[in-house]
């Protein structure tokens, strides 16, 4: 279990995050929702070690993600960020190849390649695993990245904003893998969204904040009701449900 | 597409030709006498070679950009600023010019100590990005590129002309005593570089995906930088600088060899490296008879081609 103890992050006078507390509940998809500016892609940035924390501090499984050897740290946590623009010319195959490095160092054996052959196999990719990144849509650029990280083989995978660019059908292709990985491999992920239908629809628990602060964690359908909703967007959002699904109807909504 | 590891072939083989070319060409005068001198010019041409394009070829996975060398960091004008403000204040009868040993020593910790403190006080606030970085170095490069013309200016004409040799990258007169401690210090960096070739690999990838798979990033940064200032600082200490090689170099091991693998572009660019200057060396004994230094060669043609690679670039942005 990832524990975030008393988290903040300022940048110069403007403080980004504050005083967050919260746990991440395993095996299970946790979504940070919230305005513009309100801190999610920050606060996962600390939890992931890609940004010092100003106070507080990150536990994994009780133990003190600071002191953690980077390399242990990065076969039990995979993080991608939103934007990934690479200055090299790699293939689909090479790229997902480097999400072994923290067990290979480069020098990749047998189990390697069929963990590789499994994440390609995984995100639809086998059959363009030999095409430069170059070559590909941002749909299927973004599919390499998540397989790189899949065939990191992390217990945790953090992903901020993985549906950034995407079409509705990559995004649903991509949230229905993410819930695969959940379900039938017990992974635990956590992903910043923008879309909160999507949220709502695909995740376990959400994690509201706003203006740096923690305003809501809990279950979805807790979260996913008009009255928490106006806490974190000052907005009215009517709630429909449809086939089972919350879903926030707010493209009319007055403020 | 040839596999690379048959363009290295070529490459090694092409490189053996010159240094075979260059050790016994035309030898004159007791072989006995001019062939163990040409073997020390081959062997100070070798290390100077790989140390560059190794120290090239890592510093510009760190910064994330392939028309930067050590060079624009302000290394080698710290070498020509040390250099002139001993003939400037001591003179060259000074024990500073006479001992090599001594200017060699006083060159290479000027010119790390100058990279270390570069990189100390940029690095220790926040992090800063590495354009600062570099452009603080470019910045303090050209200042101190003025310092020593300012004092060229008005040092003594004789006093200059001595300077001047030394101020430009020459094999011809080698300086023999400083061959092996150069040796070993490369050696000693290369040991350790060679065992971080699978790190760079995983760098090239960017801050967050070489965090994300375990690299210690900020940590190694600053070691690759430090551990490129040395050789770069050895290789000028023992030749001279050469600004443009480890650029050419470095760029045609990249288009060549179309590979993100580092341990592939850095012997690649060794021996391109090494042919360059062996070949270079050659052309120039050979063909131009002493009329021109090897420097003026590969800084021609590497400035025609550092023009080339910019007009390349901005097409391609715009």
């Amino acid at each position: 279990m990832i524990e975030i103890k008393g988290l903040s992050k300022s940048f110069g006078k403007k403080t980004v995050v504050e005083d967050v507390t919260l746990k991440i509940q395993a095996k299970a998809i946790t979504s940070f929702i919230g305005p513009n500016g309100a801190g999610k892609s920050t606060l996962l940035s600390m939890v992931s070690r890609l940004l010092d924390a100003d106070t507080g501090e990150v536990l994994l499984d009780q133990s003190d993600v600071k002191k953690m050897k980077s390399d242990s740290f990065a076969k039990r946590v995979a993080i991608l960020k939103q934007t990934n623009h690479l200055n090299i010319r790699l293939t689909v195959r090479e790229l997902v190849s480097f999400g072994r490095y923290p067990y290979s160092k480069g020098r990749l054996n047998e189990a390697d390649h069929k963990f590789v052959d499994q994440a390609l196999e995984y995100m639809n990719l086998t059959d363009m695993q030999d095409k430069f990144l170059d070559e590909l849509s941002g749909g299927q650029k973004q599919r390499a990245f998540i397989s790189m990280v899949i065939a990191q083989d992390t217990d945790y995978i953090l992903l901020d904003e993985p549906l950034n660019n995407l079409d509705m059908k990559h995004s649903v292709q991509i949230m229905k893998i993410l819930r695969k990985l959940v379900d039938e491999l017990g992974k635990t992920v956590v992903i910043v969204l923008h879309d909160i239908n999507f949220a709502s629809v695909y995740s376990d628990r959400i994690v509201a904040l706003k203006n740096g602060r923690l305003v809501k964690d809990g279950p979805t359908h807790e979260i996913i009701n008009s009255t928490a909703l106006r806490e974190v967007y000052d907005m009215d959002i009517p709630v429909q449900v449809q086939d089972g699904c919350r879903i926030c109807v707010y493209f009319n909504s007055h403020n | 597409m040839r596999k690379n590891s048959t363009k290295l072939i070529i490459l090694a083989v092409i490189a053996i030709i010159c240094m075979l070319l260059f050790a016994f060409y035309n030898i004159q005068g007791g072989f006995s006498y001019a062939f163990p001198k040409r073997l020390e010019r081959l062997f100070a041409m070798v290390i100077t070679g790989t140390a560059i394009a190794y120290a090239t070829v890592a510093f510009q996975t760190v910064t994330h950009n392939r028309l930067l060398t050590p060079s624009v960091m302000g290394i080698d004008s710290m070498y020509e600023i040390v250099q002139t403000i001993i003939y400037f204040s001591l003179g060259s009868s000074s024990i500073f010019v006479v001992s090599r040993y001594l200017n060699f020593g006083v060159s290479i910790i000027a010119m790390v100590l100058f990279a270390l403190v570069l990189y100390r006080f940029l690095f220790r606030a926040d992090k800063h990005p590495i354009f600062l970085l570099l452009l603080a170095g470019m910045i303090i490069g050209t200042l101190l590129g003025s310092l020593v013309t300012f004092m060229q200016v008005i040092i003594d004409p004789v006093e200059y002309e001595s300077l001047q040799a030394r101020l430009f990258a020459s094999f011809m007169n080698v300086k023999t005593e400083l061959l092996f401690i150069s040796a070993g210090i490369v050696i000693l960096a290369f040991l350790y570089g060679t065992r971080i070739l699978h790190k760079l690999d995983v760098m090239s990838l960017g801050r967050d995906n070489a965090i994300n798979l375990g690299i210690n990033y900020d940590k190694m940064v600053l070691r690759i930088l430090i551990l490129s200032s040395i050789l770069i600082a050895v290789s000028t200490a023992l030749v001279g600088p050469i600004t443009f090689l480890g650029l050419i170099v470095s760029n045609l091991a990249y288009q060549y060899f179309a590979t993100y693998k580092h341990w592939v572009l850095i012997v690649g660019a060794s021996l391109i490296s090494i042919i360059a200057l062996v070949g270079g060396q050659f052309l120039v004994l050979h063909v131009f008879h002493l009329s021109t230094t090897i420097s003026v060669i590969i800084n021609f043609i590497g400035g025609l081609y550092f023009i080339y690679l910019l007009l390349k670039e901005s097409r391609k942005a715009g």
